[in-house]
């Protein structure tokens, strides 16, 4: 068993089909989740009926209906783009799963430069959001996928500048090595050693910097111009219908995992929480992130049932005179304060 | 284009740096889009995402009530004019009602005008929370819509037990109000005509409104992306709306304190207390801050109709065929959406000669070409919204 474990190609395998389980299992709670929030914030009661008690099976019930629709593609459309740009979207949210860390050991793999590669496979997406705007041939789809090409650009450079103070701070890039590095203690008092997230050694403007720019990349309010079903019907989705519809759909859910689960390690610690045995942490790992997603998550849908969108160009020129600034002095402050302290 | 110019480039073979040709497209908002309150159809020509031209193409809800009320005598088509803009049907039967009386002669009792009164400003608040609600909408917001159209629906209920319809309730009889069901033409008891509790429930109505409306303030006014995206936003400056005949709460917003029920007396307005918001921009947040003031208004109006609501009877007196004498009157009252006129031709019979209604939704969007220009794809939703207009009304 244990030999079988260890072959390369064995242990591939099971962790594709993991993450490909998971992934979308977990997703589908968050669509649920937003269903529910969303109802109670606007003093509704939400999906009831499907699954008997509250609901819950809502989500499952919609995915049936999307695979039982027509897949309809325009006639005017580019069919092999129209067609591969859902699987490009959602490839590229579940390949970011490859570097999260659910426990110190729970990980497909571990890399050294797992920061830059979360940032390079997230922003991948984009290309597909890209792809699908243009072979829709739908002038409204045009305009969205635009806006999310413009988005992108416009957004990935806080994000990553966001992140670039904890790397600092951490001294690596690998997910696994920043956990570590916040499950040291901070400092001790006597016996009792005090730890800290990144988010209170000094890394909040970096959150909050992380925060705005990820919900940007994820096309959600207020940044869902990409979309914006009342300018632009559905943007770059206006075309696609059944299963492809539902590829971005889950796509968009599991991308809000993802980023939330990268704020989750680089922000808040991750799988850590103190006072646990590291035992006790291989264990509780996984039900420790996933709880600091959770959060992160109900903190993007209260966002989007709160707030209305942004115009293009506000949002341009929040990036440009704003968060891009204030990272980079966020970058100089965090170095200044590794060498000083 | 850009291929000639490569060519020549290719020709003379020197470096030249092409600027990038960028072509106009013709969008195509409409009829079917999610944010043209029905089927209003815009061809916009944009450069990338601003706006070149604008023409609104209008016309797909007309239902001709122009033409059907030449062969309707004048009871029936009471059911036609509240169908206009039927956001705030109510309101729209006041003016027909009142120039047929004037036409006859006659004048409703005074407890049926405060009737008349109370429910034309209900309708004026639920048509007003639909703007205050389905507005932040189009610029994103879905929630707001939820709270303020919980409340509506407790002015709707008002307006339902009275009338027995939410959206048409065909209440107004020419000379007075329907009397109460059941009542018949031997009804003694006159307070009948209001159901049990209403009083006391549109108090408590009025004050959940007012509620709904600081909510509003907290959830939408108080927002910053919300006055990002409005202020300075579609400025309709004072002389051009009243050029292009843009009236009610769009005027006003403008800065235009101009309001029907102040200088006209088609209902017993000049009775009560109430104010006239006016903005000072003319801008989408003015037109959404104005709209907001005037429920606050509504509400005051519609408490100090309660207390004072008088008794008496609900009809004058009429002949049993109705019958206008030959004439010709044109009545206008401040609907919700603005100025509502009926202009209406009698040769004597049962029914007019000619019916010209003049809908305010119709001349608040011929502002929409000159406006346009220059704006940003989202601003057209964001104006388009902020105009407050019913396709039905524009078309009729």
């Amino acid at each position: 068993m244990s030999g079988l474990l260890e072959n390369f190609w064995v242990l591939l395998a099971l962790k594709v089909a993991i993450i490909a389980a998971v992934v979308p299992a977990v997703s589908l709670v968050f669509i649920f989740a937003e269903l529910k929030i969303s109802a109670h914030m606007q003093s509704r009661i939400g999906p009831y009926f499907a699954g008997g008690r509250w609901g819950w099976a809502q989500p499952l019930a919609d995915g049936l209906k999307f695979i039982q629709k027509e897949d309809l593609v325009p006639d005017d459309a580019d069919r092999p783009v129209f067609k591969f740009a859902p699987m490009v979207v959602l490839m590229s949210t579940l390949a970011v799963f490859v570097i999260v860390p659910f426990s110190p050991k729970l990980v497909v793999r571990d890399l050294d430069l797992g920061v830059f590669y979360a940032l390079a496979a997230g922003s991948f997406g984009t290309i597909g959001v890209l792809m699908a705007g243009w072979s829709s041939a739908n002038k409204y789809s045009l305009i969205g996928g635009l806006r999310a090409g413009a988005q992108l650009i416009a957004y990935e450079l806080p994000l990553v500048l966001a992140v670039v103070g904890v790397v600092i701070q951490a001294g690596t890039m690998s997910f696994n090595g920043i956990v570590a590095a916040q499950a040291a203690p901070v400092f001790t008092i006597g016996e009792f050693a005090i730890h800290l997230p990144y988010l209170f050694q000094g890394q909040v403007i970096g959150f909050v910097i992380f925060i705005i720019a990820m919900l940007a990349e994820l096309n959600r309010t207020p940044f869902d111009m990409p979309i914006a079903e009342s300018e632009l019907v559905m943007g770059y989705l206006t075309e696609y219908s059944g299963l492809r519809f539902t590829m971005f759909f889950l796509a968009e859910y599991a991308g809000m995992f993802s980023m939330s689960a990268i704020a989750a390690t680089l922000f808040l610690g991750g799988w850590y929480l103190p006072g646990l045995s590291s035992g006790a942490l291989e264990v509780l790992g996984p039900v420790i992130l996933m709880a600091k997603v959770s959060l992160l998550v109900f903190v993007i849908i209260w966002f989007r049932w709160t707030f209305p969108r942004l115009r293009e160009d506000q949002l341009q020129s929040i990036a440009w005179r704003w968060l891009i600034p204030l990272a980079l002095l966020n970058i100089v402050g965090t170095a200044i304060a590794k060498v000083v302290l | 284009m850009i291929d000639n110019r490569l060519a020549a480039i290719h020709a003379s073979d020197v470096s030249v740096s092409v600027e990038l040709e960028t072509p106009e497209m013709t969008l195509n908002l409409g009829p079917q889009h999610p944010s043209t309150h029905g089927v209003l159809r815009l061809v916009a020509k944009v450069d990338g995402e601003m706006i070149t031209s604008v023409e609104p193409v209008i016309g797909y809800m007309h239902r001709g009530y122009e033409k059907l009320a030449e062969v309707r005598t004048y009871p029936q088509i009471t059911a036609l004019v509240n169908r206009i803009d039927w956001v705030s049907g109510f309101a729209n039967e006041i003016p027909f009602m009142v120039a047929v009386e004037r036409l006859m002669g006659i004048e409703a009792p005074p407890r049926a005008q405060y009737i008349r009164l109370i429910l034309t400003e209900m309708a004026r608040i639920s048509s007003h929370l639909v703007f205050l609600s389905s507005y932040p909408l189009e610029l994103g917001a879905a929630t707001p819509l939820m709270h303020a159209l919980r409340e509506r629906e407790r002015v709707l209920d008002l307006i339902e037990g009275v009338t027995g319809g939410r959206f048409h309730p065909n209440f107004n009889r020419i000379g007075g109000v329907k009397p109460a069901a059941g009542g018949g033409s031997g009804q003694k008891k006159v307070l009948q005509d209001l159901p049990a509790g209403f009083l006391a429930d549109t108090r408590k109505a009025m004050d959940e409104v007012d509620d709904v409306c600081d909510d509003m303030v907290n959830l939408v006014l108080g927002n910053e992306i919300f006055v990002k995206r409005t202020r300075g936003v579609g400025i309709i400056p004072k002389d051009r709306g009243m050029e292009f005949g843009v009236s009610g709460p769009n005027l006003r917003a403008s800065g235009v304190k101009f309001d029907l029920r102040k200088s006209d007396a088609y209902l017993p307005y000049a009775n009560f207390e109430f104010d006239i918001p006016t903005g000072a921009n003319g801008d989408c947040l003015d037109r959404y801050w104005v709209r907001m003031e005037e429920i606050r208004q509504a509400t005051r109006i519609v408490r100090q109709a309660i207390d004072g609501l008088p008794g008496g009877d609900l009809q004058a007196k009429v002949p049993r065929i109705i019958k206008v004498p030959a004439g010709e009157v044109y009545v206008r009252a401040e609907n919700p959406k603005g100025e509502m006129g009926y202009h209406v031709v009698s040769e004597g019979g049962r029914g007019p000669y000619r019916l010209k209604i003049r809908s305010a939704s119709f001349s608040n969007i011929s502002v929409l070409p000159w406006l346009l220009v220059g704006q940003l794809v989202p601003d057209i939703i964001a104006v388009l919204g902020s105009l407050d207009f019913v396709l039905g009304d524009v078309d009729r």
